[in-house]
């Protein structure tokens, strides 16, 4: 007999995968209903005043079937592991993406780290220090994150700590004219830990903290305005009372029957915003010169280069699912009643 | 009252609270005896809850109490946090009145009858959960080993104020407050759990502070009864006197307010 969160985990699984099947779907279409013809974004402006070379192009590429056709040889393709050839660097997309996805995880990834950590805490200070000083601060501060768009926080904090004070590194993942450390998880902090290139992974983590900062800003704020409000929810609750009544030690009442409770709405929100933050990363990669998924979506989408973008979709489609399957995951997890009934 | 004033196991001694500025309490004086279930009754607001709380040093934030509460030759008021929380639990326990709430919804019945257990007592988990298993016989939840793994939505509510009874005794304590603990229930589970009061207070000679707005509850199982109104004692006595002869007329006018008169409707 299997167990009530394995049966649970299974349900949650086979549903991401059909989700995985309608995000191929969506994007292939959505992708073919840009006005815009590749066509005319790839080839110079002599071939295109042939014909021939118009028609042997689109021929080519496919483009001169039937959409459904299309389509199903897109699945074709996928199943295959083969995400099309980009028009523009001639490189098959999978490759390129290899390159560039690993990038954008690991800032991304950095930055919901920070946010947890310190929206997580900054909450649980706040609401336990309920209109205190420390609270009121916390409150102005994280009101503060949340306004401050990201792009220009990205502007200035590079402009402040990497041109006026020069205490961070410039741009790029690591110092200019070192190797990248062998690849493994394609994270480059990681592989030089893996690796033990310790001079790497203190370049790789130095250009790393800016960014993945500017980026977390947002997410902070927002993490510790609804970490105070759930946990002040929960302070409230009888249960709570009764853990008091029972006396048992501050740590085990915080942890066990506060923390536990209003980690439920707060990981609801971390999964939202890790959606934000990946779209964050476009116009932070772009002022950071990180060479991540956001900048290779936006040289994909002005040259119409249909092929990446579909894979770009595709790509952040599925990071969606995952990130969605680990929240609910984590429901069933923290709460017994998600997976018993 | 020599004899009882022998066996008080927790005396309230003009005890006063206010919550921001705002007088809740005027000096309420109750003495609970080991073995005897004092009833505590009054409408809301009356303050009957707040003293129940004030044993236990769990009034809400920015309340301040003054007065005296006796237990073991020590006043729990000017006890240190440290100190209140090794009796709270251990000593003196407490059994609310909403069981869909006051249980964690998200710990095992075994985790919520074991952890106060095992950290006042310092015994094993093998040995609290034998105990623990133990305990939920004793307040009559059949099946008592499978009940331990289920999670409290898994229990109907007058079972859920068993086992929120069953963690009140868990460590032993010499004094139970219970704060309206049949309010919420069906009156058909209601009798039940009194009955299971009552019995537990004379079989392991707790002293059991009920608190209840309903005087039919009251006369069911109450040895004493005390009567408050506007956070003030006006009627303390035996449940035979106080319920037939009440001297206050406060207490004369719960009383007519009663569908049954008292005493003929006990169990």
């Amino acid at each position: 007999m299997r167990s009530p969160l394995a049966r649970f985990l299974v349900r949650r699984i086979v549903t991401a995968l059909l989700l995985a099947v309608g995000i191929t779907l969506v994007t292939f279409v959505l992708t073919n209903l840009v006005p815009g013809d590749p066509v005319a974004a790839n080839l110079g402006q002599r071939a295109l005043g042939d014909p021939a070379i118009v028609a042997q192009w689109r021929a080519d590429h496919g483009l001169d079937r039937p959409l459904p056709q299309q389509y199903l040889m897109h699945l074709e393709g996928l199943l295959h592991g083969d995400l099309g050839t980009s028009q523009q660097s001639h490189r098959p997309v999978l490759d390129d993406l290899a390159e560039s996805v690993p990038a954008t995880l690991e800032l991304a990834g950095a930055a919901i780290l920070v946010s947890l950590v310190l929206g997580v805490g900054f909450g649980v200070v706040a609401a336990l220090r309920r209109d205190r000083l420390s609270d009121h601060v916390l409150r102005v501060l994280s009101l503060v994150g949340i306004s401050v768009p990201t792009f220009w926080l990205a502007l200035v904090a590079f402009y402040v700590f990497f041109f006026r004070l020069q205490i961070t590194p410039g741009s790029g993942r690591i110092d200019p004219g070192m190797t990248p450390p062998p690849q493994v998880t394609g994270l480059y902090t990681v592989d030089a830990l893996l690796s033990g290139r310790w001079d790497v992974l203190s370049s790789a983590a130095g250009h790393l903290a800016a960014p993945a900062l500017v980026l977390a800003l947002y997410t902070i704020g927002l993490l510790t305005r609804f970490t105070r409000s759930a946990v002040l929810e929960v302070l409230g609750q009888d249960y709570v009372r009764s853990a008091r009544a029972k006396g048992l030690p501050g740590r085990v009442v915080l942890f066990r029957y506060v923390l536990r409770p209003a980690l439920v709405p707060v990981i609801t929100v971390a999964g939202l915003a890790f959606g934000s933050l990946l779209s964050g990363t476009v116009l932070v990669e772009a002022v950071f010169a990180w060479p991540g998924v956001g900048q290779y979506a936006y040289r994909s989408a002005t040259t119409l280069d249909l092929p990446a973008v579909m894979g770009v979709g595709l790509v952040v489609g599925v990071v969606y699912l995952v990130i969605n399957l680990v929240v609910d995951v984590l429901y069933g997890v923290i709460d017994p009643r998600v997976r018993v009934s | 009252m020599t004899a009882a004033q022998k066996t008080a196991a927790l005396t309230i001694e003009r005890l006063r609270m206010s919550i921001g500025g705002h007088d809740v309490l005027h000096g309420v004086d109750l003495t609970l005896e080991a073995g005897r279930v004092h009833g505590l009754a009054g409408e809301s607001g009356s303050g009957k809850t707040m003293t129940g709380l004030a044993v236990l040093g769990l009034l809400p934030h920015g309340s301040r109490a003054s007065g005296r509460i006796a237990f073991g030759g020590r006043d729990l008021l000017e006890m240190p946090a440290r100190e209140l929380n090794e009796v709270r639990g251990a000593k003196i326990a407490m059994v609310f009145q909403d069981p869909a709430t006051s249980l964690h919804p998200m710990l095992t019945v075994e985790r919520q009858l074991t952890e106060h257990m095992r950290h006042h007592l310092g015994i094993g988990r093998k040995e609290a959960r034998e105990r623990a298993a133990g305990l939920l016989a004793k307040v009559r939840i059949p099946g008592p080993e499978e009940a331990l793994k289920r999670y409290p939505h898994q229990f109907s509510g007058g079972m859920r104020q068993r086992i929120a009874i069953a963690v009140a005794l868990a460590c032993e304590p010499e004094v139970l407050i219970a704060d309206e603990p049949t309010t919420a229930l069906d009156v058909t589970v209601q009798a039940g759990i009194l009955r299971l009061l009552r019995g537990l207070c004379d079989d392991l000679g707790l002293a059991v502070l009920l608190v209840t707005h309903d005087l039919g509850v009251m006369s069911a199982v109450a040895d004493e009864v005390s009567v408050m109104k506007d956070g003030l004692v006006v009627e303390t006595g035996p449940r035979g006197q106080v319920l037939r002869e009440p001297r206050h007329p406060y207490t004369r006018s719960l009383l007519d307010a009663l569908p049954v008169p008292p005493g003929e409707n006990s169990p």
